[in-house]
């Protein structure tokens, strides 16, 4: 039976998705359903001093209107950070409340106030309108690099510092950095992005009065971590009464992680007022309050001998957390960031000191790579810019700090086990034709352009997982995956998982690991996911964890099918177990033509009794009926994906404007499932990447007003923005999981910011421009590079 | 309120509909017909492409009395005979979705490309989704279905 595991197979999802038969939060309907529009707050930092809910009651409609007064009397929990992080002094991180309605004070545009219910989404929008709230406005703290300097915002939180953390050893850092030849610094600003999952942010409701059970649709990446997080924190209802379904979700990028306000407040008022309730985010409402990413201000600096040997590095960084700390907020700009920010090199001292901040801005969590593409535009400014000031070329620079042996024990914290760095940048040379650039340079010069090219090489630790390292780190939960596999008399396999797709193709690739290890076809294989009431328990989409973390739970619940399969077959066949061998489907017993399929077990160990001697009870003495497994996995390390990416670009400089001319990636994710799926998540990693680079601006103004609050404002990629994108692969297998596969999700996002920083500061001569790089900025660029030019000759 | 008829899907519809229904809220919360998405407030991501009369229009920014007596087609309307479309089938064979939140909008503007132009280059196939945001495939994958459609119709 040929593998399925490694085909290009078409996704089961899709003929559901492409025929409109999707089922998003927002397609549910229930009856006698109510709905919400939450009142916001308009100013980014002010006290409330007054709600009058008064004439909005009295409107056309409205069932019921609810602050933070009544939430606060009930005792429901606010929103929680997940990771707890300590600072270089050992002092506990500084965590504000987060109540699901702000009582007190609101701290950036958009906190919700208020929540009107009604029997029509007009008659509702209507009544916002008659809210009454009396603020008294502040003076917000909205720049990151200025946040240590602003006005308390949180009481008791000095300085709006969460907190003042440091990874690595500063004195050997300085000891290389006196020894070095020459410095490289970088000042950079690795720009907010606001992460755009096309469906808006949504939740419908039903409380169901008999067996006081809520249930919640939403637009979540772990179902399972909402109810645990609703139920511990926000006592919400007991995970008993809590059913959370994420049923199809389209697109999470790590806005959808977190638990929301709008989820816990609807959730607690459905109860309240017993009624179902539906809320749907519009654009400007996701813009508002979906988690932003990035938004880090770095200076960072590189000690290098002449030959281009990497002595050391230091980072210091501000990281944004926003007005509060989310789920994954502190950890992102920590241990996601600074174990990662020595990258793919071997550099004996670093350390990375990072302090977080919080504002009067949109609470910043994880963004597709979370930490990881921070980190890798850090070092790979660097690099790129000491290859320019020793005058090596950049990719040779690369290859003389390569490891060349695995595993490879970082100076920080991670030892990674398996990769080949000189074969992903080889290959990707080659691709790119990278000895060819000079020719397309001079071409470009013709036609009065500017030709750059730009490299980056990045690893990324992913596969968010080892229990054991994460709650060492200050993880709140253990990031294991579960899965149930049940084999049904029939014949038909149902895959239950913890992990949840919301366009990762989890339908097909998860179906085609349990159809390889059970040796059944793909059509009797269905993966159930996204429905606490389905399935055993899980963590959820992030972090590149869906298939070596959920994925490998799948294949050890198969296996533990198998072994049973091979007693019962055993037994059924009048034989030793040690006689069976298992392939593609069959217990066969070996040097014989005895056999029974999978299938015929199955079904007989549903049927363990005896009627005559015709008819024994297949099951051996002691064995429970049925063949229906669970696994918990728990890897002992993250995966570590790696690769080289190249790009070109050309820049208008009449206009400034840039055209990526060429864009080539050669990746390393272990063993592919699906060359399909992984493809395509490369392109849209990519994509996102460039987005960041050249056009995702998130702009708050002095008073923290976001600005970019629409697809009006905010330059969100369209399909003329990109070339076609030129993949490439190499494969060496990760050695913490029995697959030997690496996350591939968030790669192409960590890749591309700096490949293509760089190859636009080659284009400009080595002149350091900000992300996004758009046509005004470079268009300056030009001009000051035309003056530069005019004075030298 | 104004009495609106449609042909939506093949089947004539009849109903009273306050005059700021817009088409997309009319099609999703009167007919169920929940496969025309939106995602934005401002008729930028196209999710809610649906045809009228045969052409691609953004149903988020369309009254429905505007469109009274005409035609519409949605993404539930391109299934023939149990067959879905050649650019449905294309969008399934080339990986053209992830996510599948802008891909009815997606399909459905790109069968109205392939009606204004047969064999349309890459530089066309992109200029032409410009208004149609994805935020999952980098589009990439989309250009190669509209293009493996185009063989094929």
């Amino acid at each position: 039976m040929a593998s399925l595991v490694g085909s290009r197979v078409e996704r089961k999802e899709d003929k559901r998705l492409l025929t409109g038969k999707g089922r998003y939060t927002a397609d549910i309907n229930i009856a006698n359903q109510t709905y919400a529009v939450f009142v916001r707050s308009p100013h980014a930092r002010a006290k409330i001093k007054k709600i009058d809910i008064s004439k909005a009651l009295k409107a056309s409609g409205v069932v019921e209107i609810l602050t933070g007064e009544e939430i606060a009397a009930d005792k429901i929990g606010g929103l929680i950070a997940g990771w707890a992080i300590r600072s270089e002094d050992g002092s506990e991180m500084k965590v504000p409340a987060n109540p699901p309605l702000a009582k007190d004070s609101a701290n950036f545009v958009g906190e919700p106030i208020a929540v009107v219910f009604a029997e029509s989404l007009d008659e509702a929008k209507a009544a916002v309108d008659l809210v009454k709230v009396d603020y008294k406005v502040l003076k917000g703290v909205i720049n990151t690099a200025e946040a240590m300097k602003g006005e308390t915002i949180h009481d008791g939180i000095d300085k709006n510092l969460c907190y003042d953390w440091l990874l690595g050893d500063r004195k050997a850092v300085e000891d290389a950095f006196a020894k070095a030849d020459k410095i490289i610094k970088v000042d950079l600003i690795n720009n907010r992005c606001v992460p755009n999952a096309m469906e808006p942010r949504a939740c419908v409701v039903d409380y169901n009065t008999a067996s006081e059970e809520i249930t919640l649709y939403t637009t979540s990446q772990n179902p399972h971590l909402s109810r645990l997080i609703m139920s511990a924190f926000g006592g919400v209802a007991p995970e008993n009464k809590l059913r959370v379904v994420a049923p199809d979700v389209g697109g999470g990028f790590g806005s959808k992680i977190n638990v929301y306000n709008e989820e816990i407040v609807c959730s607690w008022a459905s109860k309240k007022i017993e009624r179902p309730i539906k809320w749907v985010a519009e654009r400007t409402e996701s813009f508002l309050t979906d988690t932003h990413g990035r938004d880090h201000v770095t200076h960072a600096e590189l000690a290098v001998t002449n030959d281009g040997k990497f002595l050391a590095f230091k980072n210091e960084t501000i990281a944004n957390l926003g007005a509060y700390a989310r789920v994954f907020g502190t950890v992102t700009p920590t241990y996601l960031f600074g174990p990662c920010a020595t990258g793919v090199y071997i550099i004996p001292a670093a350390y990375t000191n990072v302090k977080a901040v919080y504002t009067n801005t949109a609470p910043v969590d994880a963004y597709r790579g979370a930490g990881r593409p921070e980190a890798t535009y850090t070092i790979e400014r660097l690099v790129e810019k000491a290859a320019l000031e020793l005058g090596i070329d950049r990719t040779e620079i690369r290859m003389r700090n390569f490891p060349t042996e695995f595993p490879f024990k970082q100076t920080l914290v991670h030892t990674v086990d398996s990769g080949d760095y000189v074969a992903g940048l080889k290959k990707a040379k080659e691709m790119s034709d990278y000895a060819g650039f000079e020719v397309r340079r001079k071409k470009s010069e013709a036609n009065g352009k500017l030709r750059g090219i730009g490299v980056s090489s990045y690893f990324e630790a992913c596969g968010i997982a080892p229990s054991a390292v994460v709650m060492s780190l200050g993880c709140g939960v253990g990031l294991w995956e579960s899965s149930e596999v049940r084999f049904n008399p029939t014949g038909q396999v149902s895959v239950y998982t913890g992990a949840h797709s919301h366009g990762q193709g989890h339908d097909t690739t998860f179906a085609q690991i349990a159809a390889d290890e059970l040796g059944v076809g793909l059509d009797v294989v269905d993966v159930v996911h996204g429905d606490t009431d389905k399935g055993t328990f899980g963590m959820g989409t992030y972090g590149s964890r869906s298939l070596a973390v959920g994925g490998i739970a799948i294949v050890n619940a198969c296996r533990k099918i198998v072994a049973k399969g091979k007693r019962v077959a055993a037994k059924m066949l009048e034989v030793n177990e040690d006689e069976i061998d298992f392939k593609d489907g069959e217990f066969v017993v070996v040097k014989s033509n005895k056999k029974k399929t999978i299938s015929e077990v199955a079904f007989a160990c549903y049927l363990p009794g005896s009627r005559d001697s015709d008819f024994k009870s297949p099951l051996p003495e002691g064995e429970e009926p049925g063949l229906i497994e669970t696994s918990f996995f728990d890897p002992s390390n993250f995966s570590f994906p790696a690769g080289s990416h190249i790009a070109e670009v050309e820049i208008d400089p009449e206009t400034g404007e840039i055209k990526v001319e060429k864009y080539t990636a050669v990746d390393d994710f272990g063993k592919i499932v699906n060359p399909l799926v992984v493809e395509g998540q490369v392109h849209g990693g990519i994509a996102q990447g460039i987005g960041q680079a050249l056009h995702e601006n998130t702009k708050y103004d002095e008073t923290g007003q976001l600005i970019t609050a629409s697809y009006m404002d905010y330059t969100i990629p369209r399909a003329d923005n990109f070339p076609e994108f030129n993949l490439g692969f190499t494969c060496t297998h990760a050695t913490s999981n029995p697959l030997g596969v690496k996350g591939c999700g968030e790669a192409g996002a960590i890749a591309s910011p700096p490949t293509i920083m760089n190859a636009v500061i080659d284009a400009l001569g080595g002149q350091e421009i900000t992300m996004p790089a758009t046509a005004e900025k470079v268009w300056k660029a030009c001009k000051t590079m035309k003056k530069s030019n005019t004075k030298a000759a | 309120m104004t009495k609106v008829t449609i042909e939506v899907n093949g089947k004539k519809v009849s109903k009273d509909v306050p005059d700021h229904t817009i088409l997309s809220v009319f099609l999703r919360d009167s007919l169920n017909l929940t496969g025309t998405h939106v995602g934005c407030d401002t008729s930028q991501c196209g999710a809610c492409v649906v045809h009228v009369d045969g052409k691609s229009i953004k149903s988020c920014s369309t009254l429905t009395v505007d469109i009274n007596g005409l035609k519409v087609t949605t993404i539930e309307g391109l299934v023939k005979d149990g067959k879905m479309h050649p650019m449905q089938e294309a969008f399934k064979k080339m990986h053209g979705l992830q996510c599948g939140f802008c891909t009815p909008g997606m399909v459905m503007s790109a069968i109205d490309l392939l009606q204004n132009k047969k064999n349309p280059s890459d530089t066309e196939i992109r200029k032409w989704l410009e208004g149609n945001i994805c935020r999952c495939t980098g589009y990439q994958n989309i250009v190669a279905a509209v293009k493996e459609a185009a063989s094929k119709m």
